[in-house]
């Protein structure tokens, strides 16, 4: 081997070469890692959904499905309007401080844009189990404090009747509410803000 | 970082591995055009592995689902269809390379003494290639799936006593079904794999143990200098790497042609008829094997008896096995051959093009009289190996390598 | 010998599978899925004529709104008649049991039949439906013969008869579009059929260029670095 070895060259081609590679690398993981990103066949099932509240009593609850997970909407008593104010001391964040847990216009008192009328996603903030519905007041179970709300099976957290997490249990934030309007007084349209966007 | 390396060899041997199989690996230095095909059959593999991977993430193994599966990977997932035409074009361009690197072997001898474990290995290799491109053929289950499915396992039919038994086995069911997809499935995204990983792994190895041939066919290993290097040998890194890099991107720019312009390679990468969900009661008017296949299709269908058919079939890859002992010429590279090799070679080769042609083709009469001579002259190029090989006027071989 | 293999590889790669044809003279048709005017039409025309029988059911709605330049509003007025939500896919609601007993088949899903049968069969099988009294339906097909489909298109294009003395087709019946205007209408029709039998050919085509492009840059840098590390290799 002949001592005409350019290696400034060798090095300048050699990094230049790692450069293009590496970028063409990295441009083909792109639609790898996105392929793993939701179909179009799981955007469209993600699709909003109408639900008619018209026959929905008080107190009562109707769970529908938005992108495969629950959503609850139910009618809340005057009382239960009430109630909601008392119980800030004792919850984490009773003014839904947590941006990502409501769209802005959720950001109020009653976390609902219209106040009786709460939409929920029921999926607990701690590790993902739906807690059950418990609007009874004062259950043997859940203590003489309770004034109706939420309870997770699975860890023990607890949420009131506007989905916000009380203090003392695993669940660190308030149940999401979802992006939601209304068409009419008998239509929420589940996933979708009024101005179109999801 | 030598601190972390000096850690690391105290228990892995990584600097020792790299040594043996790169950095000092001496190949020779004479390596011609023929000696890129290892290295990009090494990079089809692992396009196919990764592509089907993440194929495998959507696509369902059910005769019910397999078909919208594919299409909705082609439409709905992201980068699907490109995902999707990565891994079948890569499957054709896999046997493209494949049958070249062979080709290799045949004119440069390498699969002779003492390399004839690798020819072995690689032999191995192509088998299971085979088998993994068949299974694989019938996931998308379309009707040239199915119907080539079926035509194909009823070869097995055709071994005595056993042979429909072996077949229902094979199949899980009466005809080609859903347990069959479902098997197929494991076979081609599981078992096959692994199996092909440890060929490779073992043809490398065995390839490295004993050093790669040249175009002359001279061992580098004979003429070494005073450190023991082989005096016509140079480090395969960074030459060879820096070499195949090149080698690695004129062959993606063809890739890349096809797989964006000729996704169905005209109908031969995927099939007109594949675009029809698989129907069990309706036969396509026409069906044709892979292209990678229709060499031994045509020698099939050559041979009147369905049992002589397959034993044909089966001895035209037989055959490939034996060639190390069936080749007694002293001399490798087709440089230094005779006449009579060198014609054989040829003739060989215009056959097993002109049977891989005559197995697209319908088996009109003119063309299974065609596929008959080609036959002959297919396995004349084995059976009377040891006998032309012997005679033939080789000329002497240089003691070092051409190389300007 | 290099050249001869790769010749021989093209050679093979270029032939074009002609099995599909039957033997039957087809018309060609060039196809342009990124006439954006043209896939319209033939949308309108494949959701009045084919979508009441047929299926897409691989195509969704608010794609072909992407990929016609529509936006989803129009494409829910004026072109989802069989669905309401605009990332349903193109399905019907025809019982399989009612199509068998109506036609004798189930008319067969058509999102990647463009694939199956190759466009310029279909532009000849649109356009050559002929009076024949002895199918159920009254009509034959030059492309699929004794076909269960009945000509649809019957009001635009009028009828043909085979005459039996030469076997070509002559009008027996003018219909409301000039044969000229006929061949148009199924041209958009058939771009369409090629158009939801690969939506992602556009993304395909639009990508092609870049990818050869960075190729050919990593070569013309991967060349010179081979070159300068083989210079010692004498």
């Amino acid at each position: 081997m002949s001592q005409s070895i350019d290696t400034g060259k060798r090095r300048f081609l050699t990094a230049a070469a790692s450069v293009v590679g590496g970028a063409g690398a990295a441009a083909v993981a792109v639609p790898f890692v996105s392929s793993m990103l939701p179909s179009a066949k799981a955007e469209a099932a993600g699709a909003p959904v109408e639900v008619d509240i018209s026959k929905l009593e008080t107190g009562q609850l109707l769970t529908v499905e938005w992108r495969g997970k629950p959503v609850w909407i139910f009618r809340r008593s005057q009382e239960v309007l009430a109630n909601l104010e008392t119980l800030d001391e004792s919850l984490r964040d009773p003014n839904s401080q947590v941006a990502s847990q409501q769209p802005e216009y959720c950001q109020n008192d009653t976390r609902s844009i219209r106040d009786e009328l709460m939409v929920l996603v029921g999926i607990c903030t701690h590790l993902g189990c739906s807690p059950t519905y418990r609007p009874d007041l004062a259950p043997a179970d859940l203590g003489e404090d309770w004034k109706g709300g939420f309870f997770c099976p699975c860890h023990g957290s607890r949420f009131d009747l506007a989905g916000r997490v009380f203090q003392g249990v695993p669940a660190p934030i308030n149940l999401q509410v979802p992006p939601y309007h209304f068409q009419g007084d008998n239509l929420v349209v589940v996933g979708e803000d009024a101005q179109g966007a999801a | 970082m030598s601190s972390f390396m000096n850690w690391l060899d105290a228990r892995f041997p990584a600097s020792k591995m790299w040594k043996e199989h790169l950095s000092e690996y001496y190949a020779p230095k004479n390596f011609n055009f023929w000696y890129f095909f290892g290295s990009l059959a090494l990079l089809v593999l692992v396009l196919q592995i990764v592509t089907g991977i993440f194929l495998t993430m959507n696509y369902k193994p059910d005769a019910e689902l397999a078909f919208a599966s594919v299409e909705y990977i082609m439409r709905d997932v992201e980068w699907g269809w490109l995902i999707r035409y990565l891994h079948s074009t890569g499957a054709s361009a896999f046997f493209v390379v494949v049958y070249l690197h062979m080709f290799r072997g045949l004119i440069y001898g390498s699969y002779k003494q003492p390399r004839e474990l690798v020819w072995i290995f690689g032999m191995l290799i192509y088998l299971t290639l085979m088998a993994e491109a068949f299974m694989g053929y019938l996931l998308p289950w379309g009707q040239m799936s199915y119907w080539g499915a079926q035509v194909i396992i009823s070869l097995f039919g055709a071994i005595p006593v056993v042979g429909e038994q072996l077949a229902l086995w094979i199949r899980g069911d009466f005809v080609v079904a859903d347990a069959t997809l479902n098997r197929f499935f494991a076979f081609h995204v599981i078992a096959l794999p692994l199996v092909l990983l440890g060929l490779v792994v073992a043809h490398i190895i065995a390839l490295h143990e004993v050093g790669s041939n040249n175009p002359d066919g001279v061992e580098i290993k004979k003429n070494k200098d005073a450190s023991g290097k082989p005096v016509d040998g140079i480090p395969f890194h960074p030459y060879y790497t820096v070499k195949d890099i090149v080698g690695v991107v004129v062959f993606l720019f063809i890739f890349a042609l096809v797989l964006f312009y000729a996704p169905e390679g005209g109908g031969w990468f995927l099939e007109k008829d594949n675009f029809i969900p698989a129907d069990p009661l309706k036969t396509p008017e026409h069906i044709v094997p892979l292209w990678y296949f229709t060499p031994f299709y045509a020698i099939l269908r050559a041979v009147p008896d369905k049992l002589m058919g397959v034993l044909a079939m089966g001895g035209a890859i037989v055959f490939l096995f034996l060639l190390p002992w069936l080749d007694r010429s002293p001399v490798k590279s087709i440089r230094y051959r005779g006449p009579y090799f060198k014609i054989a070679l040829v003739l060989f080769i215009i056959s097993f093009l002109a049977l891989g042609y005559l197995g697209t083709q319908p088996a009109t009469a003119i063309y299974t009289m065609a596929a008959r001579v080609f036959s002959v002259i297919y396995f004349a190029f084995f059976i009377f190996m040891p006998i032309y090989t012997k005679l033939d006027k080789d000329k002497p071989v240089p003691e070092r390598v051409t190389f300007q | 010998m290099r050249s001869l293999v790769i010749a021989c590889f093209f050679a093979l790669f270029t032939t074009q599978a002609l099995a599909a044809s039957g033997g039957v003279h087809l018309d060609h048709v060039e196809v342009d899925i990124t006439d954006q005017a043209s896939l319209q039409r033939g949308a309108q025309t494949f959701v009045n004529y084919c979508l009441s029988c047929h299926e897409a059911s691989f195509m969704r709605y608010n794609r072909m709104a992407k990929d016609l330049g529509l936006t989803e509003d129009q494409v829910k007025e004026n072109l989802m008649f069989a669905s309401d939500k605009i990332g349903d896919t193109m399905t019907v609601a025809m019982r399989p049991e009612d199509a068998q007993k109506w036609f004798g088949v189930t008319p067969p899903d058509l999102s990647v039949i463009a694939r199956a049968r190759g466009t310029d069969w279909l532009y000849t099988y649109l356009r050559t439906f002929y009076l024949d009294e002895s199918r159920p339906m009254g009509t034959n097909n030059m492309a699929f013969k004794d076909v269960g489909m009945p000509h649809v298109l019957w009001e635009q294009q009028g009828y043909l008869a085979k005459d039996e003395a030469t076997g070509e087709l002559v009008q027996a019946r003018e219909g409301e579009l000039s044969q000229h205007e006929y061949n148009k209408m199924t041209h958009d029709l058939v771009n369409f059929l090629a158009y939801i039998s690969e939506p992602s050919k556009l993304e395909r085509m639009a990508l092609a260029k870049w990818v050869l492009l960075y190729l050919i840059i990593f070569f013309l840098v991967a060349y010179p670095l081979k070159k300068a590390f083989w210079k010692d290799v004498h």
